[in-house]
């Protein structure tokens, strides 16, 4: 620690260093060493930074004791909805009443074991996909046999497990499952999205020129709308497809198309030369993109990917238009109890969190993957 | 000569919009056959040799490497280039993969070798440009003269009959450009037809069967080194030996 800030107080001596004499000037380590001093070096080294740390800690001193005795001091955490009537802090009772409806929404409550499995079955499969020492091909087995017990799990029908038809679903599984297929979906549909776009074909080129600026656009809620009640109408009568499906598909092209723009980003980003060496060695147009361009490509762009995926993530919550129940949704129907109903805010707080959990792991993870992915450029 | 040929230039024209870049360009080559091509910037030297591989396309005229012409039919161009390597000026190494790797990749995916055998193979192309050491390191940690060496190993592990340099000194520290002349002389001493664009005159008056000058799209004078330094035939050739030789 103490080493760290001598070198940031020597980092800040040398950008003085348009004055001669400044350069000799030992730094300052010994009074960096202690907080006041610190606190001199870096909120109070001059007029504007002094008004400015003021400024803060008074923002901070209205702000954080309100919200500290809100949330936590005078919270009702296990009562019935007369003592958080009486009480002056927030009623997280509502969340331990109403968990369930949360987060599974209107799936038959004995039945609720079912999704709750199938959730944490996903969660562990992501997370084995995540790690570096998992990427093998029995992966895909994982995979497979992972979501086949999902099915299993939440439609029921087999192993004496009752039938749940799909319109009963809701809250967390939505959630899970239409954010992580539609991002599965996307991201291929986008790379075939983006090499077409810059194919020498007129004829593909416009295709996705086309369909990408379609996409784009248009508000996802249209999409949705288009996928959910226009599309039925052009199907042969008695032909239908699942709403949840439908949902999906609109889902996944609208993300695709968002994506396929950061990838041509990429795509952009690789000198010529490397597409000439390829071209030199005799590599086929295919084996160029997926072993010399794409691999560079798409390490450069997994901040706009992730910040997509992200963005994917929170959108699902978007579906609600279209009679699906995300978290969101269920979220909602479940503070429409007249006892809990003044209690609402709570509930959105907690679900805010989780989505908040969700997305900040992901940027966290894309952090990681950055690093990882760019260690040849490491000297 | 024309049957010994293995690569033939018939009145190659080539434009860029309206530019006229090579302008009825006749060449043959034998096998075995070291070509050093110069001329000044823009002269379509770089131009002329990226056509052979197909880099560029050409419009007019006809081009056929080892008894195949070079056509819009995409196995033609195939069969060219897995004959044909090239070492760019940029070195053009992948900077995702080793150096192993880079020098494994086309021979796996392109010729089906196994990677045990043609890793066995590239380590010793690696010894002969003497880097075997750094294998398993990437482009990136290497110096530019590595970079290059690396490059030229890449080309040969595909076997090719003939090897293109498309300047390959020019965007070298001067201190590393020997040891790239160096491998490439060690190459032409083994016989392989090489095609090279340079301005490196030593290597042309060393190592050089057939000089060729170019300028503005055009081949000016095709003569053997000895003759081609001491009496150049054209007024332009003069002019230019006598602005690059003055230093």
């Amino acid at each position: 620690m103490s080493k760290d800030l001598t070198t940031r107080s020597t980092a800040w001596a040398a950008s003085f260093e348009e004055e001669p004499s400044q350069v000799m000037v030992p730094p300052p380590a010994l009074t960096a060493l202690k907080p006041f001093g610190w606190a001199k070096d870096n909120l109070f080294n001059s007029r504007l930074n002094t008004a400015l740390t003021l400024a803060c800690l008074a923002i901070l001193w209205f702000a954080v004791p309100p919200v500290v005795s809100w949330a936590l001091v005078n919270a009702t955490w296990l009562g019935t909805p007369e003592q958080c009537r009486a009480a002056e802090g927030a009623c997280w009772s509502i969340i331990a009443a109403k968990h369930r409806p949360i987060f599974f929404g209107t799936y038959p409550y004995e039945e609720q074991w079912r999704p709750l499995l199938a959730c944490a079955l996903f969660l562990v499969a992501l997370g084995v996909s995540a790690v570096r020492a998992c990427w093998r091909p029995w992966l895909v087995g994982v995979w497979v046999g992972c979501l086949g017990l999902m099915g299993a799990l939440m439609w029921g029908g087999v192993f004496g497990l009752t039938y749940v038809a799909n319109d009963r679903w809701g809250g967390l599984p939505i959630t899970l499952m239409l954010s992580v297929f539609a991002i599965a979906l996307a991201f291929p549909l986008s790379v075939v999205l983006a090499l077409g776009r810059q194919s020498g074909l007129p004829a593909i080129r416009s295709l996705c020129v086309g369909f990408i600026e379609l996409m784009r656009g248009v508000p996802l809620v249209s999409v949705l709308f288009m996928a959910s009640v226009m599309f039925p109408l052009f199907l042969p009568e008695g032909v239908t497809v699942d709403k949840l499906l439908r949902a999906l598909a609109g889902l996944t092209m609208f993300t695709a198309a968002y994506l396929a723009e950061a990838v041509r980003g990429g795509l952009q980003a690789i000198p010529r030369g490397q597409y000439e060496a390829a071209d030199a060695l005799g590599l086929s147009y295919w084996q160029k993109m997926l072993l010399i361009i794409l691999p560079q490509a798409l390490r450069i762009v997994i901040p706009p990917i992730v910040n997509q995926f992200i963005s994917c993530f929170k959108d699902t919550s978007l579906v609600t238009i279209v009679g699906l129940y995300d978290l969101l949704t269920a979220a909602n129907l479940a503070t429409t109890d007249p006892e809990w109903r003044p209690f609402f805010g709570e509930v959105y707080v907690f679900v805010g969190l989780i989505f908040w959990g969700f997305c900040y792991s992901m940027s966290r993870y894309s952090q990681w993957l950055e690093r990882e992915s760019n260690r040849y450029n490491r000297r | 000569m024309t049957e010994t040929a293995i690569i033939e230039l018939n009145k190659v024209g080539k434009w860029y919009g309206h530019y006229h870049a090579l302008r009825d360009v006749s060449l043959q080559i034998r096998k075995g056959e070291k070509v050093v091509v110069c001329g000044p910037s823009g002269s379509g030297k770089s131009t002329m040799i990226r056509c052979i591989n197909r880099l560029e396309a050409h419009q007019t005229g006809s081009i056929t490497v080892n008894g195949t012409e070079l056509t819009d039919d995409v196995k033609s161009v195939e069969t060219i280039r897995k004959q044909v390597g090239m070492v760019f000026q940029q070195f053009n190494l992948f900077p995702h993969l080793s150096v192993l790797q880079n020098l494994t990749l086309a021979p796996i995916w392109v010729r089906g070798m196994a990677k045990a055998e043609i890793e066995e193979v590239a380590l010793s192309y690696l010894d002969r440009v003497r880097i075997r050491d750094q294998a398993h390191k990437f482009p990136g940690q290497l110096s530019g003269g590595q970079q290059q060496r690396v490059a030229i190993a890449r080309a040969l592990c595909m076997r090719p009959q003939i090897m293109l340099f498309d300047e390959p000194t020019s965007a070298l520290d001067p201190e590393m450009v020997k040891e790239v002349l160096d491998v490439m002389i060690e190459l032409a001493e083994e016989g392989m037809t090489m095609v090279c664009v340079t301005h490196e005159m030593g290597f042309a008056k060393s190592v050089a069967d057939t000089v060729v000058f170019m300028a503005e799209g055009s081949i000016i004078e095709t003569a053997p080194p000895a003759e081609f330094f001491a009496n150049p035939r054209s007024e332009r050739t003069r002019q230019f030996l006598g602005q690059i030789l003055e230093h």
